[in-house]
């Protein structure tokens, strides 16, 4: 027992005090009990009376979206207003009449009326229900002119997406959709407020950044007479828009590459290799993302995800392919810097190599002869880097590897991104319990076998090398703003890591990229001769048939996997701005497929000016009444046919 | 630790009084939640249990530890709510809790157990002259209260951070203040309170302007009110019945199970139910006092009173927001309000109540 003054006194000093506070704590009750009284008694009729003709119908009055901006502050997502039709279920006095009408005047089926009346059972009473998003002006003429026919009905005007470019930005903006009971669940236990119905992100970056975009729901008290016809606005919560978000797109290349790629089955990808900040990220085939935000019948949804091609798949990030002979600087800076070859080391680089019984063939029939390091990265020599990666060993070049990002995920706020693969001694000894075979070493060495890398992952490493050796993470969002435009979070480039390469030989390695689009025999030589943008890069054809080796059903999917040609470079090679890869699967080889469309990119980035111009009016012209995609076409002169086949080389 | 004896002079009384609340709390939460949030009155469930284990060992351990260990309970309390700022997960704008996974920790809730544990030990240990404390011995316990405060008005919990002041001037008034020291504070409070208005958030002077006069703004703030005081005065003498209550359901209640729940209530069973509830309220507060007035020590005395000024002020504060004659300051109803941190408090404020009460004889 601690000693104290008081303490063996009893606490009957307190006594008068104590007595202060049951007096203050009888009147308080006494105060509390009268109030109650005056409102449950004296005043109940009044309150009742309130109650009764609360003859007030609630309609949620949905926040507006925040908008997203591209760099350069042009809309690329906002909101049009658009109407929705709701039903009160209470004011229903014939239902079969009510439905049949309905079906007559708008277009939907009994049953859907049915299914969205079975969903929202366990509303409060009075509160409408959603019967069909976003008429056609047509829709809302109609049920207009007969509403007083069908008592029940309601219409309402309601903020809709829109997406400016459509197609060009489906993967990367995402789209909305109602919320499903699950996200409904997991919403629930992190403290956030949806009712069914509600819309929500349900991809790219509408999902991953929901928290910011979303803005609080208001909701509006409608008095309505007996028949449930809004007489009058009785309240009015005014919904808080969600924030405003600037990304670090350039929406000119976005659209670029969309263009380029449209046709094809691929990806493209573009990043500031000084900051991370990505440029560009489209993935092909595409949807349209207005078409699926304003509610799509059951079978277009269907269609979409029953699409063997995998519309829904963001290839840019999860897309796993082996990176091919886009590899080679990676392995050829690595192989420098641990010394195992020096500039000059030259190599007799044949048509193909011998190593353990089995050649292992080089893409050019008649090889390359004697060369250096510079020429096989030019030439993209195969049999050179099956010999440096021996000597190097598998190791070695999976550390060199992982230093670039390789195998891990980049961290770009999209969810669902995939990690790749840099395959080692010691992975596959994890994964499959058996050592490490040098004849795999090979197939690495160029970019070939286990080895697998996303679109992203492999401009990550890219702008690494193009900007002397820092890997940053790459960022899509520059800032959100409140909607009084109060800044609540601008983003600052974040490193994923240093590559710890000495300056010389990341030099050496961006010559030998330059010389693939200058030198003569460069695989990309057209590059340099069709336009003037100094860029730098290296193609790459990649086969999956030794990945999938492993499975079973070798044939049917070797064929369909066959040759996806790959294009990674940057440009301009002495102050790289802008760093771009392609990949177009199964588009043959990387310079007659990729390389053309990695110079639409270069081109649409480029060509600011009079292209920029274009585009700022674009959003300023009336939206299509159906908020079809409008997509401004920049400029489709520059696509040129892909190049001869004698003139296309790995 | 346990004696024999102190079953004899456990009260039973006290106890079926918390028990009542409690049912009286999950009826409501049912009632209001069952169908639009189902998962909040599973989770009420929890809570109980949690809260009975926790009352159990409240009242087991003598509260001589409490005493014992003041400044380790009061400095954890203060360590928990620092780190609400850099563990903490924000919701509509506030950032109170920290997740511990299943579920999420208020620690601005534990930090008034033990404001008031620390503020009994000080008082306990201090020399005061009969006159009662002058200004200076105020400081030491002022300061005592307010670096809680601090932190829990920057989450910004305002409701809490009044509790902590109701508290504190509760605690010092019964140990006796000047009475011209009361008469200074008061007149200088009245001076400085418009100043205050300043670094009000603009939800909390929204809701301030809007209890001045509801009707004039019945569309932003004071609609809550408004709200609250149709769906009590709907319900009449005898109510609308259990589960029969339209208006505190509607979805422009938002708040129908934590802090107004008690609209929910009073719609339902009426001026009556209102009634029993106020009763059970003022048999826990009338025992709280017995309890402090014939504990065996000051420190006893100290502690009981102050879980008494507590349980009293937000009863008070709720319902005289509820009815409309208080501002929606958001304090939340003891044993009734939904909130896993807040019903396992109060739980634990009753078990200490018990404690203390059944330990009276016992030296």
């Amino acid at each position: 027992m601690s000693s104290s003054y008081f303490k063996d006194k009893e606490p009957r000093e307190f006594k008068g005090r104590v007595f202060a506070a049951t007096v203050l704590i009888g009147a308080a009750f006494f105060t509390l009990l009268f109030r109650f009284w005056y409102l449950q008694v004296k005043e109940h009729s009044y309150y009742n009376e309130l109650s009764q003709n609360n003859a007030t119908r609630l309609i949620k009055a949905v926040a507006p979206r925040g908008v997203i901006y591209d760099r350069l502050g042009i809309k690329i997502a906002e909101n049009r207003p658009g109407f929705d039709l709701y039903i009160v279920p209470e004011d229903v006095k014939d239902w079969p009449k009510t439905k049949q009408m309905l079906a007559s005047l708008i277009d939907i089926d009994e049953e859907t009326i049915d299914e969205r009346l079975e969903k929202s059972k366990k509303r409060p009473p009075f509160q409408a229900v959603k019967i069909k998003e976003d008429l056609s002006w047509d829709e809302t003429v109609r049920v207009e002119s007969f509403k007083f026919e069908i008592p029940g009905i309601m219409l309402d005007v309601a903020p809709k997406r829109s997406y400016v470019f459509g197609e060009a930005t489906a993967h990367l903006l995402g789209y909305l959709g109602e919320i499903s009971e699950k996200e409904l669940k997991e919403r629930e236990e992190e403290g956030e407020s949806y009712s069914p119905g509600d819309l929500t992100g349900k991809y790219g970056l509408e999902k991953y950044y929901e928290k910011e975009l979303r803005g609080v729901d208001g909701g509006k008290e409608l008095e309505v007479d007996a028949l449930g016809r809004k007489i009058r606005v009785v309240n009015w919560i005014p919904p808080y828009p969600g924030n405003n978000m600037k990304l670090t797109i350039d929406i000119r290349t976005q659209v670029a590459a969309w263009i380029a790629l449209k046709d094809k089955v691929g990806a493209a990808v573009a990043m500031d290799p000084k900051t991370g900040k990505v440029l560009a990220m489209v993935s092909t085939p595409t949807f349209d993302p207005n078409a699926l935000s304003t509610g799509i019948s059951r079978d277009e949804w269907k269609e979409i995800i029953e699409n063997p091609l995998n519309v829904m798949n963001n290839r840019a990030v999860q897309g796993q392919y082996p990176p091919a002979s886009t590899y080679k600087p990676i392995h050829a800076a690595a192989a420098l810097e641990e010394g195992v070859i020096t500039p000059e080391t030259k190599i007799f680089s044949g048509p193909s190599y011998w190593f353990a019984g089995r050649a292992y063939r080089d893409w050019k029939e008649e090889g390359h002869g004697i060369i250096n390091v510079h020429r096989a990265i030019v030439e993209s020599s195969d049999t050179f880097f099956y010999q440096v990666g021996l000597k190097l060993g598998i190791d070695r070049l999976a550390d060199y590897t992982k230093r670039f990002g390789f195998g891990t995920k980049t961290g770009v706020p999209i969810h669902n991104e995939k990690a790749g693969l840099v395959p080692s001694s010691e992975w596959k000894k994890k994964t499959y319990g058996v050592k490490w075979y040098e004849g795999e070493t090979i197939s690495v060495s160029v970019g070939q076998g286990y080895m697998l890398t996303t679109p992203l992952q492999l401009l990550n490493a890219y702008a690494a090398i193009a900007n002397g050796g820092t890997l940053w993470k790459p960022l899509l969002v520059e800032e959100i703003k409140t909607p009084e435009g109060k800044e609540i979070s601008r983003t600052v480039s974040e490193k994923r890591g240093e590559l710890g390469i000495s300056e010389k030989t990341m030099d050496r390695v961006r010559d030998g990229l330059r010389g693939v689009t200058h030198d003569d025999g460069g695989t990309a030589r057209f590059l340099s001769r069709t336009t003037d943008l100094k860029i730098a890069g290296k193609t790459g054809t990649a086969q999956v048939a030794k990945l999938i080796k492993r499975t079973k059903n070798v044939e049917s999917i070797a064929y369909k996997y066959r040759d996806h040609a790959w294009f990674a470079g940057f440009a301009p090679y002495d102050n790289p701005e802008i760093a771009v890869v392609v990949i177009v699967e199964h588009g043959g080889f990387g310079a007659s497929a990729a390389a053309p469309v990695a110079r639409e990119l270069f081109k649409a980035y480029f060509g600011k000016a009079e292209e920029a111009a274009g585009i700022e009016t674009a959003p300023a012209q009336p939206a299509p009444p159906q908020g079809g995609p409008a997509v401004v076409p920049i400029s489709t002169e520059g696509r040129k046919p892909a190049l001869p086949a004698e003139e296309a080389r790995d | 630790m346990i004696d024999r004896r102190l079953f004899t002079h456990f009260d039973w009384a006290i106890l079926s009084v918390i028990i009542g609340l409690v049912c009286v709390g999950f009826a409501s939460i049912y009632s209001a939640t069952h169908i639009h949030m189902p998962s909040i009155y599973t989770k009420d469930m929890y809570w109980i249990g949690i809260g009975s284990g926790m009352m159990l060992l409240a009242i087991v351990f003598s509260y001589s530890y409490l005493e014992r260990f003041a400044y380790v309970i009061y400095g954890l309390s203060i360590a928990l709510l620092i780190s609400v700022f850099f563990i903490g997960s924000s919701f509509s704008g506030a950032k109170r809790w920290i997740s511990l996974g299943f579920f999420t920790l208020q620690p601005s809730e534990f930090a008034k157990l033990a404001l008031i544990i620390m503020l009994a030990k000080y008082f306990n240990e201090k020399l005061i002259s009969d006159k009662g404390m002058g200004l200076k011995d105020l400081i030491v316990p002022a300061v005592i209260m307010i670096i809680p405060f601090l932190l829990i008005a920057k989450q910004p919990d305002l409701g809490t951070g009044i509790i902590l002041w109701m508290i504190f001037w509760s605690m010092a008034f019964v140990v006796k203040i000047r009475t011209r020291v009361i008469l200074g504070l008061g007149a200088l409070f009245a001076a400085v309170a418009p100043f205050g208005w300043v670094f009000l958030k603009d939800y909390q002077k929204a809701r301030i302007t809007s209890f001045m006069s509801p009707e004039s703004d019945p569309l932003g703030s004071g609609y809550h009110v408004m709200q609250s005081k149709i769906a009590i005065g709907s319900g009449g003498f005898l109510g609308k019945g259990f589960m029969e209550g339209t208006q505190g359901k509607l979805m422009f209640l938002p708040e129908h199970h934590t802090d107004f729940i008690f609209a929910v209530l009073a719609e339902e069973w009426g001026l009556l139910g209102v009634m029993v509830v106020l009763g059970l309220f003022l048999a826990l507060i009338i025992s709280g006092i017995n309890t402090a007035s014939s504990s065996k020590d000051r420190f006893g005395f100290l502690v009981a009173f102050g879980i008494t000024a507590m349980f009293f002020w937000q009863v008070f504060i709720n319902l005289g927001m509820v009815a409309g004659i208080m501002p929606v300051v958001g304090v939340p109803l003891p044993f009734i309000s939904y909130g896993g941190s807040f019903l396992i408090t109060s739980m634990i404020a009753a078990g200490i109540l018990l404690n203390i009460n059944m330990r009276r004889f016992i030296f």
